[in-house]
């Protein structure tokens, strides 16, 4: 068996032993939220940077149901469609607490939601040269994928699918030549439709997985986090063992000599 | 008696009435700002924590609290 507590996911130097990152979004509720993640097994969680409701005090708050001292954080910019307000969002996330791990998303469509990678690409030489350490959402491009690690990203994260579409991976190639082509924690952000998605992902050498959707709006949200734990840990595994070259032809299981 | 000046100022995009002069830690304290878990904005500029008690406000700020809220 492969020995999976030796095979950490290294992002910025630190060490996690998960390699699902789950989004905090699309809950019916924070305890539902809260409750998810630790079936998941997720120690990094993506979490939206807001407004305060300042009419609404008694409203609760994120980090009462998931404690930034167990559960890592992963700001993101999620919602922003240019570099400025990117910029404005991560140097605000720090300011909360801190934190300097984390994921840049520039939108580029209000309708796809495919990233502004031009946008992108600026935002990450910005982030870097701040002494932020910059997870980054991106296009299956392997030729955007090399310029984002020049610029300084800290893993780069291609989608799978649109965001939220459920689609699953869409371009195995790209993937593959990306994770040839980079040392860099890479990890399939967006577009994820069931556990098996993840898995396929894992298959094709991601360092990790991150979802939202499929778990938040499954009908059993809980069911649905630990098959994706699983899933990842299934993929991961089946990546290690080294799969059996394909064949056209069949190759019986048992031996031919002794048939009676 | 002397009347306190009011000013109006712009909080998360809500305007307020405040004491001229007022200090930004007491807006704060009164709109019970848990001060670890946000960050502030003045003018679109951060403001470090440490420094609220000896920002005073001007008519026509904008402050910006932002915190952390469920998201992909």
């Amino acid at each position: 068996m492969v020995n999976l507590k030796k095979d950490s996911l290294i992002i910025a130097n630190k060490k996690f032993n998960s390699r699902l990152i789950v989004g905090t979004g699309k809950y019916k509720s924070m305890s539902e939220c809260a409750k998810a993640i630790k079936l998941s097994g997720a120690e990094i969680v993506t979490v939206a940077v807001r407004r305060v409701n300042i009419s609404d005090k008694k409203k609760p708050l994120l980090m009462d149901y998931i404690d930034p001292k167990k559960i890592t954080y992963l700001p993101n910019t999620a919602g922003c469609f240019n570099s400025k307000d990117a910029l404005r969002t991560l140097r605000l996330a720090r300011e909360i607490g801190g934190w300097k791990l984390v994921k840049l998303e520039v939108l580029g469509d209000k309708k796809n939601l495919f990233p502004d990678m031009i946008e992108t690409l600026k935002s990450t030489e910005v982030l870097a040269k701040e002494g932020f350490r910059v997870m980054v959402y991106c296009n299956d491009d392997p030729l955007m994928a090399k310029r984002l690690e020049n610029s300084g990203a800290d893993a780069i994260m291609p989608l799978a699918a649109p965001i939220g579409s459920g689609l699953g991976i869409q371009n195995k190639i790209n993937i593959q030549i990306i994770r040839k082509q980079t040392k860099l924690p890479l990890i399939i952000d967006a577009g994820l439709g069931q556990a098996s998605d993840a898995t396929i992902s894992m298959e094709l050498g991601c360092d990790g997985v991150l979802v939202n959707t499929a778990i938040a709006k499954a009908k059993k949200p809980f069911e649905m986090a630990l098959a994706f734990k699983n899933a990842v840990i299934a993929g991961r595994q089946s990546y290690k063992s080294g799969r059996i070259d394909k064949i056209l032809m069949g190759n019986p299981s048992s031996p031919s000599k002794g048939i009676i | 008696m002397k009347k306190i000046k009011k000013i109006k100022i712009k909080i998360n995009g809500k305007i307020k009435s405040i004491s001229q002069d007022s200090k930004l830690s007491v807006v704060l304290k009164n709109l019970k700002i848990p001060l670890n878990k946000v960050a502030i904005e003045l003018n679109q500029e951060i403001i470090d924590k440490k420094k609220i008690n000896k920002i005073k406000l001007d008519k026509n700020d904008k402050i910006e609290i932002v915190h952390f809220i469920g998201g992909g």
